[in-house]
């Protein structure tokens, strides 16, 4: 290689690590923050801790209104995860394999929902979960971002069903196989990738989510999300504990997200790149 | 809004429940169609779009709707030029997008 | 891929339908039904007819709070698309970094949007935070709990920080699907970067910015939890885009009527935002 195509390339790569530079600044600053004492963080500037504090962990992961929020929040999410997928499945081989009457606009439909703003359905929501008796459930919250996620979960696995060439289905009904058969014993674990993403997408996205899950929630099923929201207008300056509440949120995202790098981008232009 | 039932708390009216059963008898009338004529009549209109029945139902429905909140926003009641407007609209999409 | 055309399909897409229309068209009639009403509680309702509407759509209060939507979504978007655009023609094609590069990048978007929006308020803090005190002792007067400017600015970073990796990503994706020809015979042929970019990378990237656009479009359209958590609309109303505006008249002041039409006004915005979006989309799809 040329030395000057050499020290260009060298240019070219600041760009992004300027830019991931950037996007690692805030977050150094909450992880900074969340080991410092209260009266460090009042008392001025300090680049990095200077009393070195676990203080603010241990409060999380002994305190019931701290750790419980994560609980709640984890239990509605899973929820939410395996309910959309299982839901979706069947949905997406439909849609992937066979023309029906209205399809095309029940895609769209289901489309809409995802893109429909969470604020417009809050105040309905509210009333709809209380009539039904789930208002402070998990369920209430598991079933409410269904709206969202099952759109989602049915485009992405659509996506990746789609590239599953059709001739394995047709092999296994002249093999004999009846249709849930094939569909749980073969086909299932051939998409198991597209499975794995739309799990993830839906867990972040539901993970994610603040309004509806403040909205649908009161006391006993309050989320992790929610009560870092209340600390903060409320209590206004525990900001070390509110710091590690949100450096312990990044964490499960941080870490599935090792496992799916590859599919991230697909996966967020909703299976259709 | 406790104890009430489904029925109470969505406030129901009647012009709001002919508004809607309105859009499920055109929905059901274009699954009638399309039984009877199979394959949406799809066509490449005026605007460059392919499109079927369903596609030129919804363009209509939608379009209507922000034809009524434009009148309202700028002229305000009575709104039935705007149901004109949208009807004549509705005939051109179906006949020509 | 030839599909066949088979009706008991809707078996399949049943439950999704049951369990979608649960949620959308239940709310969605209610919203209907409170936005022709008046109500003073108990389930006690009068018919108002178009009213709200009206009153909606002829409110200052509405139209600043669209305002301010469209110029703050024509700001990140001037923002975001670009340098989404060049970070990802500037990633490495291969190689250890390549995971790197898409892991770090992707985190933003992984973090739950309220605690996005506590990060930037400590991280922009005028006096403890490494932004705001940066920035003061550089000289300029950054204080965003005061002054609507500063707000927007850290606003508008903030949702640069979170978003902008969403282009990112997806231009990285469209650009690797270039087969490695296509460069080679640029190469041949001693064609610059910049025609490289003009005529080879830009058109493939074409549909995939398309989709990069309408996305961030629609949901910055969207945009609530982190804008309340930093800054809770204000200094006064100067950071209060819709969807704040929409919960603050139905959840915290009960207005059900023009809380209900503003919503379906809002719906529909989107509805056309949606509609538009897939056609662009299947549309490609097509050719």
């Amino acid at each position: 290689m040329h030395p000057e195509r050499r020290t260009f390339i060298r240019k070219r790569a600041l760009i992004p690590a300027i830019y991931i530079i950037f996007l690692m600044l805030p977050i150094y600053w909450l992880v900074t923050m969340s080991f410092k004492t209260t009266n460090e963080i009042l008392g001025g500037f300090t680049p990095w801790p200077v009393n070195f504090t676990l203080a603010n962990y241990v409060k999380i992961f002994t305190d019931s209104t701290w750790y419980s929020g994560y609980i709640n929040s984890l239990t509605f999410v899973i929820a939410n995860t395996i309910l959309s997928v299982v839901v979706a499945l069947p949905a997406a081989y439909a849609f992937s394999r066979y023309r029906f009457l209205g399809d095309k606009h029940l895609f769209f439909w289901l489309l809409t929902n995802r893109m429909a703003p969470p604020a417009v359905f809050a105040l309905p929501f509210l009333q709809l979960y209380s009539a039904v008796g789930l208002f402070d459930t998990p369920w209430a919250v598991a079933l409410a971002h269904t709206l969202f996620n099952v759109p989602l979960a049915v485009w992405i696995l659509e996506g990746f069903m789609s590239g599953v060439p059709k001739e394995l289905d047709e092999t296994a009904y002249v093999d004999g196989y009846p249709f849930w058969r094939f569909f749980l014993k073969i086909f299932i674990p051939t998409i198991a990738a597209g499975i794995g993403v739309a799990c993830f997408f839906c867990f972040m996205f539901s993970w994610v989510e603040l309004l509806l899950a403040k909205t649908l929630t009161s006391v006993a099923a309050k989320p992790i999300v929610a009560t870092m929201t209340r600390t903060a207008s409320t209590s206004g300056y525990e900001l070390g504990l509110l710091a590690a509440a949100g450096t312990l949120t990044i964490v499960p995202g941080a870490f599935v997200i090792y496992f799916v790098r590859n599919y991230i981008a697909k996966g967020f232009a909703l299976g259709r790149v | 809004m406790e104890g009430t039932s489904i029925i109470a708390w969505m406030a129901w009216t009647w012009p709001t429940a002919a508004f809607f059963a309105f859009i499920a008898l055109c929905l059901i009338a274009m699954s009638v169609w399309e039984v009877y004529s199979p394959g949406g009549a799809p066509r490449h209109g005026i605007l460059g779009l392919d499109t079927t029945r369903g596609d030129r139902l919804f363009i209509s429905l939608l379009g209507s709707a922000f034809i009524f909140l434009a009148w309202l926003g700028l002229f305000g009641t009575p709104l039935w030029a705007p149901l004109g407007i949208s009807l004549v609209y509705a005939f051109v999409v179906f006949r020509w997008v | 891929m030839y599909k066949q055309l088979n009706q008991k399909a809707w078996f399949l897409v049943a439950p999704v339908v049951a369990l979608v229309a649960f949620n959308a068209i239940i709310p969605l009639m209610t919203v209907v039904n409170f936005s022709v009403q008046e109500t003073f509680g108990d389930n006690v309702f009068f018919w108002a007819g178009v009213d709200w509407f009206e009153q909606v759509l002829h409110s200052s209060r509405f139209h600043d709070a669209l305002l301010r939507q469209i110029l703050f979504t024509a700001i990140i978007l001037l923002i975001e698309v670009p340098l989404g655009l060049i970070v990802a023609l500037a990633m490495p094609r291969k190689g250890p970094w390549v995971s790197v590069c898409l892991v770090t990048m992707a985190l933003p978007l992984l973090i739950p949007w309220n605690v996005v929006g506590a990060m930037w308020n400590i991280f922009a803090l005028p006096e403890i935070g490494l932004m705001g005190k940066g920035l003061r002792s550089l000289g300029f007067d950054f204080n965003y709990t005061r002054q609507p400017l500063t707000a927007w600015f850290t606003v508008v970073l903030m949702d640069v920080w979170h978003w902008t990796s969403l282009v990112v990503l997806l231009c990285y994706a469209g650009l690797v699907s270039i087969p490695n020809d296509y460069y080679q015979a640029a190469k041949i042929d001693g064609a610059s970067a910049w025609s490289v970019f003009r005529y080879i990378q830009l058109p493939k990237l074409k549909r995939v910015l398309t989709i990069a656009i309408l996305l961030r479009f629609m949901d910055s359209f969207m945009i609530y939890t982190e804008v309340v958590v930093l800054t809770g609309g204000g200094p006064g109303n100067s950071t209060t885009f819709l969807s704040i505006d929409l919960v603050k008249m139905a959840l915290g002041q009960f207005d059900l009527g023009p809380a209900a039409a503003m919503s379906l006004i809002y719906f529909l915005i989107i509805l056309l935002l949606s509609w538009l979006f897939y056609t662009v989309m299947t549309r490609n799809e097509a050719r």
